[in-house]
């Protein structure tokens, strides 16, 4: 089950995440994960939210260049070596992750992480197959 | 004062000699022009159609202005008056597009610019025993080659490091014991600010001149340049639609820059009206190029800003001073000493697809040195959320800019909306480079 992240172009101004934020947060839209990607003269912000549509369409209204990506959101055991040992999993299957993060709250005691894959359709069933579960967009909205 | 001269005879002639000069070498110029397609045309519409119509320098003001874009449009070849056989070196420079102006030698003409160069150096008292470093870029640029030339005519031991590296010029300096330095003001005083970081002391280098050129600068810079290296620095004019450097140089006094006018006539117009001014009135300088055989060039508008020294100078030459570079009547900034166009910049910009409309140009400093900015807003569809193709799009930018422009800028992405918008005179270009 893919979710939905959004990414928002922020230029290399002061208190443009400030913007970014108020704008999200005055309007009821919560933030579940967050990163920012940055570079020497701009970021990228990278988001979890639990309204994903109204919260585009807030960006782009308010002329923020935001747009979707496909992500997909993993529980992993919270306990020392527990990311590892679904690394291992995702390598000895050839899946390859561009980047990940992770999110403030979790549903158990297991830590949830969102991940960006190269082949994301080939990433699910993986871990389907390995029986890892993967978060949807319900899950994020009732967190 | 000692005066040396490289040809004293013609530089201390008569004015009426000169102008002799002038007028014959202005009609043969006629003569080789009316065999080119750019000139061919105009000129007869002006009603001249041989040399023969060109009766005295008064008649000078009958030829139409050749500007920039005139070459543009002529270019490659519609300025060429010789076949390619002739031709011995081709140089080019910044055009006020994609396209750059190019400009045909023939060997006399590499033969006389040398010589003009040779003329220039030894004006400010330079010599075969001095070691010169030629900083300058070589290349396409006149300023590195033609230094060179003129340098290795005179005699001097010439090092033809060209433009940048500032460690390995520190180095050079020191090692080969570098008498005089061809540089522009703002690398010079770089280096300057370096010599410490490179462990290298004033008295471990045998600096005494510096010609710098290429680009405007305050007596003020001059000054500041003599006392921090304890050298005298001598200014030096030209431009690559008239062969080059070698165009106009300071004698042994550094109070401006003699045109060599048995190879140049120099007006001073109106930059407006087109008028002719007097000596001593600020104006356009327009040049003409009398003894260039492979590309005959006539009044050509340099949009520098100068005026002409009514009088003559104490060291007996007779060419006429020209005051240094005032402004420019035109849009065109020098970085570091290379020409940018903005439109050049707005032209690369505008073909990429992932570029909004809006942009700016920022010209500051950093350090002695200039910094150019390129700010572009990006078109919102085009991003996908990826870092990866946004670093890839800043590299492609740079890449077109440095194709176009030589010279690498800052390239900063923006969001859409926040740089001056587009319509009406949205101001584009910001210099906070400080004047002094």
């Amino acid at each position: 089950m893919k979710i939905t992240q959004i990414s928002v172009f922020l230029e290399n101004r002061k208190g443009r995440l400030y913007d970014v934020c108020s704008l999200l947060g005055g309007n009821g839209v919560n933030i579940r994960a967050l990163t920012i990607a940055e570079t020497e003269s701009f970021g990228v912000l990278r988001i979890v939210v639990d309204k994903s549509d109204a919260a585009i369409k807030l960006l782009r209204d308010n002329q923020f260049v935001a747009n979707f990506t496909d992500v997909v959101a993993i529980e992993v055991p919270d306990k020392p070596g527990g990311l590892a040992s679904i690394l291992k999993l995702l390598s000895e299957h050839d899946v390859n992750i561009e980047y990940m993060y992770g999110f403030v709250e979790k549903f158990s005691d297991k830590a949830l992480l969102v991940m960006r894959f190269e082949d994301t359709d080939f990433a699910q069933q993986v871990l389907a197959k390995q029986q890892i579960r993967v978060v949807t967009e319900k899950d994020i909205e009732g967190l | 004062m000692d005066v040396p001269f490289w040809s004293r005879e013609i530089e201390t002639a008569e004015r009426s000699r000169i102008e002799g000069l002038q007028l014959q070498r202005l009609r043969q110029t006629i003569g080789w022009a009316l065999q080119t397609a750019l000139y061919r045309k105009r000129l007869s519409q002006a009603g001249i159609n041989s040399p023969d119509d060109i009766k005295s320098l008064n008649d000078l003001r009958r030829i139409p202005f050749t500007t920039k874009d005139d070459l543009r449009v002529s270019f490659p070849k519609g300025h060429l008056a010789v076949g390619m056989t002739d031709v011995l070196r081709v140089h080019s420079s910044s055009g006020t597009t994609g396209i750059p102006t190019v400009i045909y030698y023939s060997r006399d003409d590499v033969d006389n610019w040398t010589d003009l160069l040779a003329r220039s150096i030894v004006a400010t008292g330079a010599t075969s025993a001095d070691v010169f470093q030629n900083m300058m870029t070589y290349g396409f640029f006149t300023g590195g080659l033609g230094l060179h030339y003129g340098a290795e005519r005179v005699g001097m031991a010439v090092i033809p490091i060209g433009g940048g590296n500032t460690k390995r010029q520190i180095q050079t300096m020191k090692d080969f014991q570098t008498t005089v330095l061809h540089v522009t003001p703002s690398y010079l005083l770089h280096i300057h600010s370096k010599l410490g970081e490179e462990g290298v002391r004033r008295e471990d280098l045998a600096l005494r001149k510096a010609f710098i050129g290429a680009e405007p600068h305050s007596e003020n810079t001059r000054r500041k340049l003599q006392d921090l290296l304890q050298i005298e620095a001598y200014n030096s004019y030209g431009l690559s639609e008239l062969n080059g450097p070698g165009v106009a140089f300071e004698c042994v006094f550094r109070n401006d820059m003699h045109v060599w006018e048995d190879a140049f006539i120099a007006e001073i117009i109106d930059p407006k009206t087109g008028e002719i001014l007097q000596d001593g009135q600020e104006g356009e300088l327009v040049l003409t190029n009398i003894v260039r055989r492979a590309t005959p060039i006539l009044r050509y508008r340099t949009r520098d800003l100068a005026f002409l020294h009514p009088q003559g100078c104490d060291c007996g030459r007779t060419h006429r001073r020209l005051s240094r570079i005032l402004g420019r009547t035109d849009d065109m900034l020098i970085i570091n000493g290379v020409n940018v166009f903005p439109s050049q910049i707005e032209e690369k910009i505008m073909k990429i697809p992932e570029v909004a409309t809006n942009y700016l140009i920022h010209v500051d400093k950093k350090g002695a040195l200039d910094r150019l900015t390129v700010k572009v807003e990006i078109y919102p569809k085009l991003f996908l959320g990826e870092v990866s193709k946004l670093e890839a799009l800043k590299r492609k930018i740079i890449e077109e800019l440095r194709a176009s422009i030589t010279i690498s800028p800052a390239v900063e992405l923006h969001e859409p909306g926040s740089l001056p918008v587009s319509e009406g005179k949205a101001k584009r270009v910001v210099d906070d480079r400080p004047k002094d």
